[in-house]
This record gives C-alpha cells, structure tokens and sequence, in this order.
C-alpha cells in the first residue's frame, strides 16, 4: 500500500537534509511501528507523507497504491486515503469544529465522486464515534481545538480519522501527552480501525504505546534512514537496551 | 503679517462648488440654514485637506478625490432587500426620503422639513477645522430622516436607514434621539450603482439606561466615493454598540466620533473592512472618555486583497475628570496580497491617572500551519483559505451576539468571498 523507495528530503528553506536515503513498504492490513531517537526524522517523515511544503523532496519517491504522491498537494493526498494524527493538533480560532468535520467530510466524498452526506446522517455518524472515544458533543461546537486539553486533541484527531475513513493512517507520536486513562481510550479507538484493508503508520518514541496498539512490524529511525527492521520484539529490545546498540550494528 | 493667497481648486473641488452654486435654489431651508450652508461651502473653497492635515495624513483626500460627478435627477435607485426580515425600512433614495414604515413609540420626520422649519440648523455647525465630511454635507444635505424613539420604548424589529443611490451626487443625515431605556437595534445601509458621490453624516443622541445597536453596512459599488461621518453622545448607563462594514466604495472614509456624556455608559465598535481591487477605505475614530466610570472596547478586522489601500485610526481622549476609564483598542489586518497595504494610528491621549488604557494593533498573512492542517483533512486549498479568512473575521460579528444579526452579516461575508476571494 505504501511504498518509499531511497527517499532524500530536506528544509525548503535552508536545505537542511532529514531524510537520506530511508526505504520502507507497508502493506494492507498492516500495523507498522517507526521508532528512533530524538531528532532521528520521524515527524518529519510524517509531515513529507501528509504534503508539507517546509520539506523538499531532492530524490527517490513515495507510492501510495502503487503510484506516486509527490506531485499531489495535502488535499489531494488526504482525499486519496492518506491521514495524519498530527503530534500538535492546530487550534484554529473561529473554525467551528462541527462546521470542520462537515466541510472536511464532504470535500473528501467530493473529490471521490460521492454525495455530500445529509445533514442527520452525518450527526448520527459524529455521535458515534464521539461516543465511543467519550467525548463531549458540547466540545464539538467550540472552535477547532481552541482550549482543548492535551487528550482532548488527541481524541479529536482520531474523531476525524473515524469520520474519514482513511486508507492510510499515519500516526505521529499520538502518546505524548496523554496520561493512561487517555492512552487507553486512543489506543481502542486506533484499534477499532484495524482492517484488512487499511494500513497503520505508528511513529513513536516510546514502547508504552505499542503496548496498547500491537504492530506487525518495528522500524527503527536513525538519521533519516531505516537502519532496522523486525517484528514487535524488536520494540521490546529496544525498550531494554535503548536505541545505542542498534546504532552501533548499523554503524 | 499673515496673507492668504487663494488656493488653485482641483476639478473635484470646482465640481462641489458648481453644484452647490446651481443646487443652491433647490436645496431646503433658508435664514439660518443657509447662512451655516454658506459658512460651510468655505472649507470646500478652501482646499480639501490633504496628508498635511493629521487626521487626514493617510487619506489625502484632495489628492484621491480624482472626480466628482455633477447631480444625476434622472437616476432612478430602487430600495435593497432588508438585512433583516421585518425590519421597518426608512428609506433615502437617490438623496430624496422616500415612503417610512410607522411603528410604534418611533416618530419620524423627513431632515428636508426640518431644514425647512429651521431647526436643523444648529446640526450644520462643523466640528473643527479637519472635519471636511461635516462641512461638505452641512453645504449640500437635502433629505433623510430624523427619528425620536420614546423613553423606554423596545423595538422588537430592527429600524432599516436606506440610503441607496444610482450615480450623480447624493447628501443625506440620519438623526436619532434614542429616549431613556430604549432598547433597538438600527440597520443603516449604503448601497447603490454607478459612481455616485456620497456623504451621510449621522448624529445620534443616546438617553441613560438605553441599550442600542447600530450596524453600518457599506457596499457602495467601486466606482463610488462615499464620505460617512457617525456623531454619537451616550447617556447615563446607556450600552452603544456600534458596527461598521466596509465592504465595497472606490474611495471611503467612515468617521466615528463618540463621547460618553454619562457616567456608567458603555461603547463598543466592532469593524470589518473587506478590501479589494484598487480601493481606498479609511475608518477614523474619535472617541472621548469625557466623564468618570465609563467603558469602551474596539474591534478592527482587515482582509486585504489585491492592491487595495485601507486605514485605521482610532484616537481615544480620556479627559481629566474621566477616572475609571476602561479603554481597549485591537485593529487586527490580514494582508492577503503582496500589493495591499494597511496603515494602523492608536492614539491614547490621557489625561487621567486612575485608568486601564491599552491598544494592540497586528498585520499578519494567513497561517501556513492552519492552512496546512485544514488541506490535509482533504479541503482544497481555495475552500481552505476562505475558512481561515471567514474565521478571522466571523469573530468580530459573533460578538454582536444576536443570532439573526449574526447570520446575516455571515451571508454578507460569503457573498463578499464569493466574488473577491
């Protein structure tokens, strides 16, 4: 489903390289977990699959479904199945986070070719999902993320990944901030999508989130490569022995 | 020794003075009236003023007032669709009061009868030697509507103020005494075709305890000039929320100048200018503390598009006996263009020291990381753009608080993205 292929990108702005070189397939069905050190590229690797325009491309190239997203802007690749759990939710002051969702769900079923949804049918789907990641419709009616607590963005987050239905969820560092209780109900709402057709990207520093959302693979960032791959033991040697002696194998 | 030369008049200023010349017969009133019209047609002769004079200093309205069309009788202005339904309508088309919907504890007088009895007069006096928009409408008003709402009257409806014209040259007043304890809320629109020459001058006197909303709304085509002058006293525990929309004319200037003439009052003006194309639009407040334990807040917003110029000035005076006096001042802009341009002036001029004064003023372009979060829920980059702009601005009309005002003004946003987004 996902497949990056020698991948070199750096900062638009001031050339600086991040990723050099990093390789790695995700296929459907599949829960993929990327860890690595502070600073490794992780974040960055998600904002060059979402589309952001602070990062530049120089070679190789991402194939999404088996065809390249390079030259699509984050609309487009959004529309195509591609979603970011971003690590740092905007809030976007005066964007009604109801009046987001709709208009959000509907470009989406646009750009596919689909209906705009009818006014109650997309109520009774925001209730939900609302409802099952207890979250208050009251919340809803605020401006986007404005005020919300660390949790509450991140339940806000994986209240549009349910509503969108992507093929490909990309999540980034989805466990910082949140305390357990918070954990448990994002890790079960992520579970929930599990589904042979969609695929999981789960970037993390940490192992307490793979706890909670078991993955198929454990790929290990380092300096904007992938310098290892494994099962989910490779996630529990790394909690035990820190990411030093990977690096040195690699090195 | 001190000798005046008299000035070269541009063609503008030679066009006002002709029309003054050959309306002079036609225009009401007589005795004093026309001796304050006489008086004010000087500061015409005189020269418009220009960056040289400070409150003009970014509205060189000599130089930008290019042409001012002669008097168009012929032009035929129809009434617009009300911004609220229900609303009693008190219309001014093409400069002349047209039919007023009665309504209760609202008595109504057209202003050409009242320049006609004489007791106009004392309202054509000008206020200042920089006040250019009073003096050009004292010289040439010929109508509009004086309204006396009662002591203690509520108006369920708006009260809609018209005044649309069809091109040639149009000067009307809208004068209100707001009785004790009324509650109301009045629409004032300006609106028209073809490039008219617009001034409106507004003088509202607001009684204690009142609770009033005003809402300016300006759409004049961008062919038009339009010159608003907005005069307001407020009362005793009186609440005046004022809200001005610019969202249309070629050249604009909409003056505000408030006092709080009782202690306890309180004053709020709300702005949003939506500018575009290669058009000018300068909102000038004065506002003065003039007594003990009064509040003010003021709201600008400015999208800018194209190569649009706009400005606002916003001096507030706290007199010596004004303690307490509870002052803020926001003028926020978005610059959407590389070729538009926003000059902001607070002024705090204080002469009190028990008070809590402040003003900010930021000029910012749209947030990429918004931008980039709204695009990677799948929403185009256009619809995205416009949310971010709506919302920039949709804050200052939600404060109004009032859910038809607010709806209504939100459509007028979305018809002004429509066509210039």
């Amino acid at each position: 489903m996902l497949e990056i292929r020698n991948l070199h990108a750096r900062i638009a702005d001031e050339g600086t390289e991040i990723i050099r070189g990093l390789n790695l397939t995700v296929k459907k069905g599949e829960v993929s977990a990327i860890m690595g050190p502070n600073g490794s590229g992780k974040s960055t690797l998600s904002y060059i699959l979402a589309g952001r325009e602070d990062y530049e491309v120089t070679e190789g190239d991402i194939l999404f479904n088996g065809e390249s997203i390079l030259e699509m802007d984050p609309a487009e690749r959004a529309a195509s199945g591609i979603f970011l759990a971003f690590q740092y939710p905007m809030e976007i002051p005066g964007v009604a986070t109801m009046e987001f969702l709709k208009v959000a769900l509907n470009a989406q079923r646009k750009a596919r070719g689909e209906e705009p949804l009818k006014v109650p049918e997309f109520l009774k789907r925001v209730k939900e999902s609302a409802g099952t990641l207890q979250m208050d419709m009251n919340m809803l009616k605020r401006p986007l993320n404005v005020g919300f607590s660390g949790g509450e963005k991140k339940r806000a987050e994986i209240l549009q990944m349910k509503l969108l239905e992507p093929k490909l969820c990309v999540m980034d560092e989805t466990d910082s901030g949140l305390d357990i209780d918070a954990l448990k109900i994002v890790s079960d709402g992520v579970n929930a999508l599990r589904s042979p057709d969609r695929a999981i990207v789960v970037i993390t520093h940490y192992q307490r989130l793979l706890e909670h959302i078991v993955p198929d693979s454990v790929h290990v960032l380092y300096k904007g490569q992938i310098i290892k791959s494994g099962d989910k033991s490779l996630a529990l040697d790394l909690e035990a022995n820190g990411y030093a002696g990977v690096i040195g194998e690699a090195a | 020794m001190n000798i005046q030369t008299p000035i070269q008049n541009t063609p503008a200023e030679q066009a006002i003075l002709d029309a003054f010349s050959e309306r002079l017969s036609l225009l009401p009133g007589d005795g004093e009236v026309m001796l304050k019209r006489d008086a004010a047609i000087e500061a015409v002769k005189a020269g418009l003023p220009t960056r040289r004079i400070e409150a003009w200093h970014y509205t060189d309205l000599r130089r930008l007032l290019a042409k001012v069309p002669a008097y168009d009788d012929a032009a035929a202005a129809e009434a617009v669709p009300v911004l609220i339904e229900g609303s009693a309508v008190l219309p001014v088309l093409n400069g002349v009061a047209g039919k007023a919907t009665a309504l209760d504890g609202v008595t109504v007088q057209t202003v050409a009868e009242k320049l006609r009895d004489g007791s106009y007069a004392p309202a054509l006096e000008r206020q200042g030697d920089d006040d250019a928009i009073g003096a050009l409408n004292a010289a040439l008003v010929a109508d509009g509507w004086f309204l006396d709402i009662a002591d203690g009257t509520v108006l369920e409806k708006p009260i809609e103020l018209q005044n649309v014209q069809a091109g040639g040259q149009v000067h009307t007043r809208f004068a209100a005494r707001i009785g004790d304890g009324v509650t109301a809320t009045i629409v004032e629109r300006q609106a028209g075709s073809g490039g008219a020459f617009v001034s409106s001058v507004d003088n509202v006197v607001i009684g204690d305890g009142a609770n009033v909303t005003w809402l300016i709304v300006q759409e004049e085509p961008d062919t038009a000039t339009y010159l608003g002058q907005f005069n307001a006293w407020i009362g005793k525990d009186a609440r005046f929320s004022l809200f001005v929309m610019n969202a249309g004319g070629k050249l604009v200037r909409q003056e505000v100048r408030v006092a709080t003439k009782g202690e306890g009052s309180d004053f709020q003006l709300r702005g949003v200018n939506l500018l575009s194309g290669e058009t000018h639009t300068d909102v000038t407040m004065v506002l003065d503390h003039a007594v003990p334990n009064t509040g003010s807040r003021e709201l600008v917003r400015n999208v800018v598009t194209g190569r649009a110029h706009g400005v606002f000035q916003g001096r507030i005076n706290v007199h010596q006996v004004a303690q307490k006096t509870d002052a803020k001042m926001a003028c926020n802009t978005l610059l959407l263009s590389d070729d538009g341009e926003f000059s902001t002036k607070p002024e705090l001029e204080i002469f009190a020291d028990d008070v809590a004064c402040g003003h900010g003023a930021t000029v910012t372009e749209i947030d990429h990381g918004h931008l980039f979060y709204l695009m990677a829920r799948g929403i185009d980059e256009k619809t995205a753009r416009g949310l971010l702009v709506k919302a920039f601005v949709a804050e200052v009309i939600e404060g109004l608080e009032d859910e038809q005002l607010i709806e209504a003004l939100e459509a007028k946003l979305d018809a002004w993205f429509a066509t210039h987004g």
